[in-house]
């Protein structure tokens, strides 16, 4: 009744190619946007912001990334951990050693490093599939990983091998190093996520993710009918590896603060995978709902036992929340194998006949 | 320069000509360490073969198999009542994946199933650290950690004891596959499931048998690892070291697994002695996914693969 879409109608091409042809979905994404800048810096607690929303934003934009590689490239990878690391690591290095520079321009640079990372690791792509890239690509984490360990350039040759975010201002506010607010640092993880999930948005309506969407579905058919494997595959490694990239480098400057190889280690690039898998694979709303999940889940474990009274010992409880979360994400796949983004769609197909059943 | 090309391409080789008893001692190291990977990769190859499924958890189906084993010696029980309890469970496991995991998922994309998998192996963990606790143990089954010398030749009794035992398993299930009826029905399963559905294999029935196998594999495989590094939860991580066995083999050939281990074992135990001081050591991490992907960049479905036929 209230979603629908009788009455509105396009006279240009432009407003029927519209991200948001709907104009019910106009005004929602509108609002959700707006609420997300205003309301979680103005209502939210430091616990909310620091230990929820913040790590929520950055999961979001690697979720993303992976989503292009994999959800619409089809190309498997599990080396989003070391991507984020070529991303983190070389922030920071940028960061130190151009004082000046801003952060913002410091996470974009550090991005376009770890896309270039990126293409010389998705080279294998060309003649490897399926599982067996997926594979390849842990070569792609254990070596970054490694590197990151072993050269001390890379930490400024800190005895402690960590690397630290520096304090930086934007427009006068401090966004990064321990002086920081939540707050502000979530300002800037949202203004990130919000627009490169925009911007992918619109990479995968237009050309360049047909042309992915050919590959992953077909990839001897694309290559018939035009699409360039080696252009398209490439093109996917580099701009799901720019976005990891910058999602690594906001993991450490706007979420741990520092951090030592061990932050992305092989299981956060298993995280990410499952973020894309349980929320959608070919979704870029599917990659919200399923770092949600995933963010949301274990601080939900963690804390309900507490909130019902009952006290089990650590080691138990954390063993039983590993339970639980393998055993819901078996669930989530058995119940819906096309990712919370399916539900939200069938909803959506629910909400315009409602209130009646045809 | 030419020092760098003399130290990476010249030295090594001058060392490995300079006492040739160490570089026997290297290469056994080689095998055995390969041999034990090719157990954990044994697992995958059969699940894979039979199903189409990546079983990431079979690295934490050789730990629960360990600690479940361990566990029960610590209760008192004989090692032979332990192990035929160890494969009473394992086998259960077989029937409650097949009816709860897989089951529900048939003809889904391999992707759903590999994370379906995942899920798997965490549930797995945390049911073995709470059943029988997270501290590292001890597991004694009889074989002596220690080394000996042949002719001239450090060799390590255990690791002897793994090779032979991995020769072993391998003959039994190269025998098992090629020639009973069941492991017909497997590899007609692994072909082409609906033709074997219809020719009245009982894909069910095939499912439980290849877990079940794949568990067997798991609890030799975490016997000799936990004999050789004790039943801990790291245990679970050889599966990573498995892997690029895996993919090295191809992931549907039970010889390719044994090849593999073997060409990763030797080639990362000749890395890290001979290339490994170069670049500061702890190599191990990543040289066995270097030296898959340089085969894979050649023969991409693994060297002894089925052939990779692509049509339109």
């Amino acid at each position: 009744m209230i979603y629908r879409e009788a009455g509105q109608f396009k006279t240009t091409y432009a407003a029927d190619q519209a991200i948001f042809p709907i104009a019910q979905d106009r005004v929602l994404a509108a609002l959700a946007v707006a609420a997300a800048f205003v309301v979680p810096p103005v209502l939210a607690d430091e616990y909310w912001l620091q230990a929820v929303l913040i790590p929520l934003m950055v999961y979001a934009l690697a979720a993303v990334g992976l989503n292009l590689l994999t959800g619409y490239a089809g190309q498997l990878s599990l080396g989003t951990g070391g991507f984020m690391a070529v991303g983190a690591y070389s922030a920071f290095k940028l960061a130190t050693a151009f004082p000046q520079l801003n952060i913002l321009v410091v996470f974009v640079l550090a991005g376009l490093v770890a896309a270039g990372v990126g293409l010389l690791f998705g080279i294998p792509s060309l003649r490897i599939k399926g599982f067996y890239l997926a594979v390849a690509t842990l070569a792609a984490q254990f070596f970054l990983i490694w590197l990151f360990n072993k050269v001390g350039w890379f930490v400024n040759y800190a005895p402690s091998g960590t690397i630290t975010a520096p304090p930086r201002t934007v427009l006068g506010v401090m966004v990064t190093g321990p002086e920081a607010t939540a707050a502000a640092r979530y300002v800037v993880a949202l203004g990130f996520v919000a627009l490169f999930a925009w911007m992918a948005k619109n990479l995968v309506r237009g050309r360049i993710g047909r042309a992915w969407m050919a590959i992953r579905d077909r990839d001897i058919a694309a290559e018939i009918i035009g699409v360039r494997p080696l252009r398209a595959k490439l093109l996917a490694f580099a701009i799901s590896s720019f976005y990891c990239g910058i999602a690594g480098a906001e993991l450490v400057f706007l979420y741990l603060g520092s951090a030592e190889t061990l932050a992305f280690d092989i299981n956060v690039s298993f995280l990410v995978l499952f973020m894309i898998i349980i929320g959608g694979l070919g979704s870029i709303l599917g990659s919200f709902l399923g770092a949600a999940f995933i963010v949301l889940t274990p601080i939900f474990l963690t804390n309900v036992p507490h909130a019902v009274g009952v006290e089990l010992p650590v080691a138990l409880q954390k063993q039983i929340e590993l339970m639980i979360f393998g055993g819901l994400i078996i669930f989530f796949l058995i119940v819906e194998p096309h990712g919370l983004a399916r539900l939200w769609q069938i909803t959506k197909e629910k909400l315009r006949l409602w209130p009646f059943p045809h | 320069m030419p020092e760098v090309l003399h130290q990476v391409l010249v030295a090594p080789f001058a060392d490995m000509a300079a006492s040739p008893l160490f570089l026997v001692e290297v290469l056994i190291g080689g095998v055995a360490a390969g041999l034990m990977y090719s157990l954990v990769a044994l697992g995958f190859v059969l699940i894979f073969k039979a199903s189409g499924v990546f079983n990431f958890a079979q690295g934490v189906m050789v730990l629960f198999a360990a600690l479940t084993l361990v566990g029960l010696m610590e209760r008192g029980l004989p090692v032979w009542a332990a192990f035929v309890l160890t494969v009473a469970v394992m086998v259960g496991l077989a029937f409650a994946i097949e009816r709860v995991v897989l089951r529900p998922l048939v003809n889904q994309p391999h992707i759903i199933l590999f994370m379906a998998t995942i899920g798997l192996n965490f549930f797995l963990e945390g049911l073995g650290e709470m059943a029988w606790g997270a501290n590292v143990k001890r597991l004694d089954v009889g074989i002596p950690d220690e080394s000996v010398v042949v002719s001239g030749v450090l060799v390590n009794k255990l690791e002897m004891t793994a090779a032979a035992t991995a020769g072993v398993l391998v003959a039994i299930l190269a025998g098992f596959f090629q020639r009973t009826r069941i492991g017909r029905a497997l590899r007609a399963v692994a072909d082409d499931h609906e033709a074997a559905l219809s020719i009245g294999i009982p894909l069910k029935t095939i499912w439980v048998v290849v877990w079940s196998v794949a568990g067997l594999v798991a609890i030799v495989a975490g016997i000799m690892w936990g004999a050789k590094s004790g039943v801990q939860f790291s245990l679970s991580l050889i599966a990573l070291k498995a892997l690029p066995v895996l993919i090295l083999g191809g992931f549907t050939s039970v010889p390719g697994a044994v090849a593999g281990g073997l060409i990763i074992g030797v080639g990362e135990k000749l890395g890290e002695v001979y290339w490994g001081p170069l670049v500061g050591g702890a190599i191990e991490n990543w040289f066995a996914y270097v030296v898959a992907l340089v085969f894979l960049l050649f023969r991409p479905q693994g060297l002894f693969g089925e052939k990779i036929i692509e049509r339109v």
